[in-house]
């Protein structure tokens, strides 16, 4: 009623306030317009920083996939390299001299001449001639075609990440180093092919000749354990928590426990590990098996919250049947609520093992970035693990150990993705909608 | 080569010989023994009274009892351990200076003669240092988060929110070693360049590297919490704002993202004690010395940096070097366990508010 006689009232009024709703009308919808603006520069800022991050890693990384190798004729001199002490060869010298072949002009006589020449060989090349030679003694005396890693600069200049045109005195190869490697190039030595190194040896102080295998079988280790552990502890907790726990102060102190426990900073799990299994318990340092340990504590909440969700999306009606039918109450979650909820709980188990391979810091502190250049055979062996040779290879001053480091991280990131990919599959093969 | 050992020896390993065959022998048995008895007892509960099913699910029961608590002992041992180290050290370190100290120099001399600073554990700047950066990263990830999280929730198209998403989950995805050495080979360069053709002189550590990193880091913590928050409010408030004839945009920023702000700042603190307790990116990225300073392009310290420094490497437990990490620790512990629960129960406080 009121509406209408004020509309009587006066006519014009209303008109001006479509008027006025109508002016404004634009504003508001500029206003909306910027909103959404910033929204879409938001999204395309997080976009693009995650491309810059890809993109700097491949760049940087893929040179790393392959290696300057050196094809050379050896000579196996029987005068340098006893039968009896095959170990104590001087293997250098043979390389040394094969590689002189290429540069009459040089004295190979003169340690100082020799020595530049060899420089273009990494100082690991003399074990790869030493192996081949320890595996088959017969080669003694024949001259035998090797191949082996050039040295980390001549692989950098080989790559192009040594510019021949930035000037000589801030190059770290001078021009005759750069010539004698030519020399060798228009001769057909060198080749590079795929860099089967960066995964078959351990880590070495030469770039060249360092790998990840110690670092993949170490976390191997570490994350073996963290699932023998974790899963097992997380199931039954979830179960106990879920099904079977009486809704008492108990269960509540556990169950805000266990939700503080998956924001405790991963660094005091790290220093927990350090006092309790390193201190007190006298365990091993630098160990897969204290890492796993400690990687499962770290687990535990993320697999105990991923199966409570998996175990409350079976539907009561399933429980209901089964103890309609007699079952007692563990025979119905162990028979049947728990094949049901399998493929939601291995699916958080997978993700929850995903962000342990990529933990580090709690690994630091017990000591797996130590320097070590074997794989390790057992969990109780020191060992390092992926990210943290990462960690350890981007401290290291040497420029080879930049495209490592991006490789190593390519490598680390190519599991997560395997085992993200995994998890997704699972979900969407054996997800139910009830 | 070796020679021939004295009869001693020999005579001893023969014994060792005899006695571990013996020993062999009487494990054989015992098993024997044991099975046969257990067989018995086996055999002779058997019967139409016996009820099978309940001792083993009193057994089973037992042993989920024990998992469930295991996270409970999980608490109570980094409660232990970090307080058991840190009393250790407040007894050769008084608190107050610990706690007010403005000079953090945590080199000691290791031998008695050596020339060295004395040593000083004054904690301030060092939290100061994880306070810079903390800012500078929620600087970077509360604003994007939102604006990311507004826009998804009402203006996106359905197949975009579908695609994005996914995709900012993999920022969270990402390991943090990953980042760190982002920050080292991509973002702390650039920003040193970008600061020296304005003609700003720049720490090559930065706070800013580091910090900016950990805020892309964050940005899909914070969508995805502020996006929940959004989505929970209930249908009837944003219908009702339409029909008043307010436009989306002005629904989203009067209606809804005030009625979703409890829920986003449990998220935002979530993603503050994230920052403060963040690891590698600033272990790789910050600083080791500790400065008074709050100048983002200063290099600052941060506390998790002090905790790993002190630790790598040797560690003995009796020194205050390595003492005071475990104090930094119960700091960090302490803090993040303040804001977590806060948080939590603003964001859970909040949800029942609606449900």
């Amino acid at each position: 009623m009121t509406d209408i006689t004020s509309e009587k009232a006066g006519p014009g009024r209303s008109r001006s306030t479509t008027e006025l709703v109508r002016q404004g009308l634009a504003r508001r919808n500029r206003k909306q317009k910027l909103l959404q603006g910033f929204g879409i520069a938001a999204i395309l800022f997080a976009l693009s920083m995650l491309l810059v991050l890809v993109g700097s890693l491949l760049s940087t990384g893929y040179p790393a996939f392959t290696q300057t190798h050196l094809r050379l004729e050896v000579f196996v001199d029987p005068d340098k390299v006893d039968p009896d002490k095959l170990k104590r060869g001087k293997y250098e010298e043979m390389l040394a001299a094969s590689l002189g072949a290429y540069f009459p002009d040089v004295d190979m006589s003169s340690r100082t001449a020799s020595r530049e020449v060899t420089q273009l060989l990494s100082s690991g090349a003399e074990f790869n001639l030493r192996d081949r030679v320890m595996a088959d003694a017969s080669l003694i005396g024949k001259t035998i075609t090797i191949k082996v890693p050039a040295s980390d600069n001549f692989d950098q200049l080989n790559k192009g990440l040594i510019k021949r045109d930035t000037p000589e005195e801030n190059r770290r190869l001078d021009d005759a180093e750069i010539a004698r490697f030519d020399t060798l190039d228009a001769a057909g030595v060198i080749s590079t092919p795929l860099n089967t190194t960066l995964i078959t040896s351990a880590d070495s102080r030469f770039p060249e000749l360092a790998g990840l295998k110690g670092a993949l079988v170490g976390s191997f280790w570490a994350l073996l354990v963290c699932f023998v552990v974790s899963f097992p502890l997380g199931i039954g907790a979830a179960i106990y928590l879920e099904e079977f726990a009486p809704k008492n102060r108990l269960s509540d102190i556990i169950e805000i426990n266990i939700n503080n426990l998956a924001a405790v900073p991963s660094v005091v799990f790290g220093l927990l590990a350090l006092a309790v299994f390193l201190n007190w318990f006298g365990m091993p340092r630098s160990a897969p098996i204290v890492g796993g340990l400690t990687l499962a504590l770290m687990t535990l909440p993320t697999i105990i919250i991923a199966t409570r969700a998996a175990l409350k999306a079976v539907p009561p009606s399933i429980r209901e049947a089964a103890l309609g039918v007699g079952a007692s109450k563990q025979q119905v979650v162990f028979h049947h609520v728990l094949p049901l909820a399998m493929p939601g709980i291995l699916t958080g188990t997978i993700i929850g093992l995903a962000q342990a391979l990529g933990e580090t810091a709690p690994l630091l502190l017990i000591g797996m970035n130590a320097f070590i250049t074997s794989a390790p055979t057992t969990p109780f062996d020191s060992a390092t693990a992926l990210p943290t040779q990462i960690f350890i290879w981007a401290d290291s001053p040497e420029r080879g150990f930049v495209s490592r480091t991006s490789a190593a991280i390519l490598v680390l990131l190519t599991f997560l993705i395997m085992m993200n990919a995994t998890a997704i599959y699972l979900r969407s093969k054996f997800e139910r909608k009830w | 080569m070796f020679g021939t050992p004295e009869p001693w020896k020999i005579e001893a390993a023969e014994r060792l010989v005899r006695y571990s065959r013996i020993a062999d022998w009487l494990l054989v048995a015992l098993v024997a023994i044991a099975a046969t008895i257990l067989l018995w007892l086996a055999r002779r509960s058997v019967s139409e009274q016996f009820r099978a099913r309940q001792g083993t699910e009193r057994i089973v029961l037992g042993l989920m009892v024990f998992c469930a608590s295991a996270a409970i002992f999980v608490t109570i041992g980094i409660v232990f351990a970090l307080t058991f180290e840190t009393i250790k050290f407040f007894q050769i370190v008084p608190v107050t200076e610990f706690l007010f100290g403005t000079s953090w120099e945590p080199q000691i001399p290791i031998r008695e003669d050596q020339v060295a600073a004395e040593g000083a554990f004054g904690a301030i700047p060092v939290f100061l240092g994880t306070i810079v950066i903390s800012a500078v990263a929620l600087f970077v990830a509360v604003p994007v988060g939102l604006m990311t999280a507004i826009y998804l929730n009402e203006f996106a198209p359905h197949r975009v929110r579908k695609a994005v998403k996914p995709v900012l989950e993999i920022l969270a995805g990402v390991p943090t070693v990953v980042y760190g050495f982002f920050a080292v080979l991509t973002v702390a360069p650039a920003i040193r360049q970008f600061a020296a053709s304005i003609g700003v002189d720049v720490a090559p550590n930065t706070a800013l590297a580091a910090g900016g990193v950990m805020g892309i880091m964050l940005i899909p913590f914070i969508s995805s919490f502020a996006d929940d928050a959004l989505s929970a409010v209930p249908r009837s408030l944003r219908d009702g704002a339409l029909a008043l004839g307010a436009t989306r945009g002005e629904m989203m920023l009067n209606v809804l993202f005030p009625a979703a702000i409890p829920g986003i700042v449990g998220g935002v603190l979530l993603a503050v004690s994230r920052a403060i307790g963040e690891t590698m990116i600033v272990v790789m990225a910050a600083g080791l010395i500790a400065k008074m300073t709050i100048n983002p392009l200063d290099s600052v310290t941060a506390v998790t940096v002090q905790i790993v420094t002190l630790l790598i490497g040797d560690t003995s437990f009796d020194n205050p070097k390595t003492l005071s990490a475990f104090a930094l620790g119960m700091m960090l512990f302490l803090a993040t366990l303040i804001i977590n629960v806060f948080a939590l129960r603003i964001v859970r406080k909040y949800r029942e508010i609606y449900d």
